[in-house]
């Protein structure tokens, strides 16, 4: 399970109704049911992840969330989730404000392109940072929309997102301190849960 | 014989002798439905599957009829030990529709008033008869609810209107390749088949049986016509591409050629045409052009689906353009507007409507996964 994921299941009321978008192989959504017996529903788009997630049990759609999700009624959901993919889609703007239409609220994770060590490897090999978690090339990435911390926070206060919480993740899974204290340089995966 | 099949199997008949009361208003008072069966029903009743079959199907789903049989039943990729309805696990109930030419009560059958074959005055039908003639046979059968009802294309139309009619009945809904309702399109081609069919001499008005003529040349150009519509122009494409099949297209020849794909057609044509019924097929293509699963909720599908209580899966594939992805898309995007649990994908496949009932790999895991899953809720 990654360490994301565990952050999340405290903020996911037990019972309640979860949308998953980007799902994957929906290790997280089966999770959250056995331990929080949430009513889940997942959205992915790739095939092989979609069986995977089916044979866990699990309700999931093969839909694009780039093509939107207007099929979603308003507050239809308590949490809507998105785990590390906010930097993968098209507008990540459109899909944080659909996020927050259909669920009461939203957690949203992304890696942090700010972390010192993208900084470094950019600031010294004026090359796009390649690393054990940021594994693409630049012209060959899923990762079209990488963002960093301020970034995320200037945008919900641009669109008047109001983030009830966050939780930084450093390169230590002991209390991450220095990823608290300056998430903008130490965070390496930022979580948020924010809400209208 | 092959290991994953459920073997030779042997047609059963059920009669109904309790009046059953049409959606045309007519009554049938007495009826039979052919069916088969094919692995066991479990102490608790709870395993039992329902397979509602298309247009042209039948009962024999799978399996064998004679050790001689060369052509297993018609949903052998899906049904049998291991495969996605594993009959290790499923007691699996396959019947001929009411209205059917396959032995269940129809218009080739006798009409008990006349003496006569019923021929064109077999009532008219919609889905919903059969749903309701499918609940007798689960009665005559001891099984309460069904763990799932399954079907494509018409058959999926069913396994809808079952979850409607019938909530506490069944807890998996099952639709592949299936529609809310048909499109303009869609009835147009099935007029053209029914007009092939009633403009042919042969068809006597609907009473070719007593007059001992046949509408072969009509039901093959019907069955023509629906065919192309069932395949993809890919799928036609790589099949038989511009083949000749004889002559040549040679300059200064004028003897004229002839293409693959015609004595194809005309061979699925005839085929057709000798095994199936023409008043059924027209009774058939009209109960698809009736079907609307909303009508009755406002138009209102998402009203429609709060009556289900049942959990969904619906597949489509991407090059059916006969009842194409979009069209499964509405159902789920009503199930979710609904608040009903579904599972939705959109297979790659090139086969077009045909896919249902082909080996694709992808469909079969995904059918497979979820099918574990009503498994392990039975």
């Amino acid at each position: 399970m990654r360490l994301d994921l565990t952050h999340i299941q405290r903020w996911i009321e037990p019972g309640s109704k979860v949308l998953d978008l980007g799902c994957g192989d929906g290790e997280f959504l089966q999770r959250l049911q056995q331990e929080r017996e949430v009513r889940g529903l997942g959205l992915e788009i790739d095939p092989d992840k979609i069986t995977a997630a089916v044979a866990r049990g699990l309700n999931i759609v093969e839909q694009d969330m780039d093509a939107g999700l207007d099929n979603f009624p308003d507050q239809s959901f308590d949490t809507v989730v998105m785990a590390h993919a906010l930097q993968a889609v098209h507008f990540p703007d459109r899909v944080l404000e659909e996020m927050l239409r259909i669920g009461r609220q939203g957690i949203v994770t992304f890696p942090n392109f700010a972390h010192w060590s993208c900084r470094l490897y950019l600031g010294t090999r004026g090359r796009m940072p390649v690393s054990r978690f940021m594994p693409y090339t630049w012209y060959d990435t899923p990762n079209i929309h990488f963002c960093t911390v301020q970034d995320f926070e200037a945008l919900c206060a641009e669109r008047g997102i109001r983030i009830l919480a966050r939780d930084m993740v450093g390169n230590t899974e002991r209390k991450p301190l220095l990823a608290s204290a300056w998430p903008n340089l130490f965070a390496i995966t930022a979580i948020y849960l924010i809400s209208r | 014989m092959n290991p994953a099949s459920v073997g030779i199997v042997a047609p059963q008949r059920a009669r109904f002798t309790e009046p059953l009361t049409l959606a045309c208003g007519r009554v049938l008072s007495d009826y039979e439905l052919v069916y088969e069966t094919y692995g066991e029903l479990n102490a608790g009743r709870s395993n039992a599957v329902l397979v509602c079959h298309a247009l042209s199907g039948h009962h024999h789903a799978a399996g064998y009829h004679s050790a001689g049989d060369r052509k297993p039943g018609w949903w052998e990729e899906c049904i049998g030990p291991g495969k996605p309805i594993d009959t290790n696990h499923f007691f699996v109930v396959s019947l001929n529709n009411l209205g059917g030419c396959h032995g269940s009560t129809g218009p080739v059958t006798v009409n008990p008033a006349s003496g006569q074959p019923w021929g064109p005055d077999f009532p008219s039908l919609r889905v919903r008869d059969w749903v309701h003639s499918q609940a007798r046979l689960a009665d005559y059968l001891g099984i309460d609810c069904w763990a799932a009802v399954v079907g494509g294309s018409l058959g999926g139309m069913q396994a809808m209107r079952w979850a409607l009619l019938y909530p506490q009945r069944l807890r998996h809904s099952v639709v592949i390749a299936s529609a809310l309702r048909l499109s303009a399109q869609n009835i147009a081609f099935n007029e053209i088949a029914r007009q092939a069919i009633q403009s042919d001499p042969g068809f006597a008005g609907g009473h070719y049986l007593a007059q001992n003529t046949l509408p072969a040349q009509g039901l093959a150009l019907a069955r023509m016509v629906g065919h192309i519509t069932y395949l993809s122009d890919d799928a036609m494409a790589n099949k038989f591409g511009r083949d000749l099949r004889s002559g040549s297209l040679e300059l200064g020849d004028e003897t004229g050629a002839e293409f693959q794909v015609q004595s194809y057609l005309r061979y699925q044509g005839s085929q057709f045409s000798g095994s199936f019924d023409a008043n059924t097929y027209i009774l058939m293509t009209r109960a698809l052009d009736y079907f609307d699963l909303a009508r009755e909720y406002d138009d209102d599908p998402v009203a429609a689906f709060r009556q289900a209580q049942c959990s969904f899966l619906v597949l489509s594939f991407s090059t059916d353009w006969r009842f194409s992805p979009q069209r499964s898309r509405e159902i789920v995007d009503a199930l979710i507007a609904a608040d009903r649990p579904v599972t939705y994908a959109e297979i790659e496949a090139e086969e077009g409507h045909d896919a249902f009932l082909m080996p694709i790999p992808r469909y079969l895991q995904l059918f497979g996964a979820y099918m574990r899953r009503v498994q392990e809720t039975s």
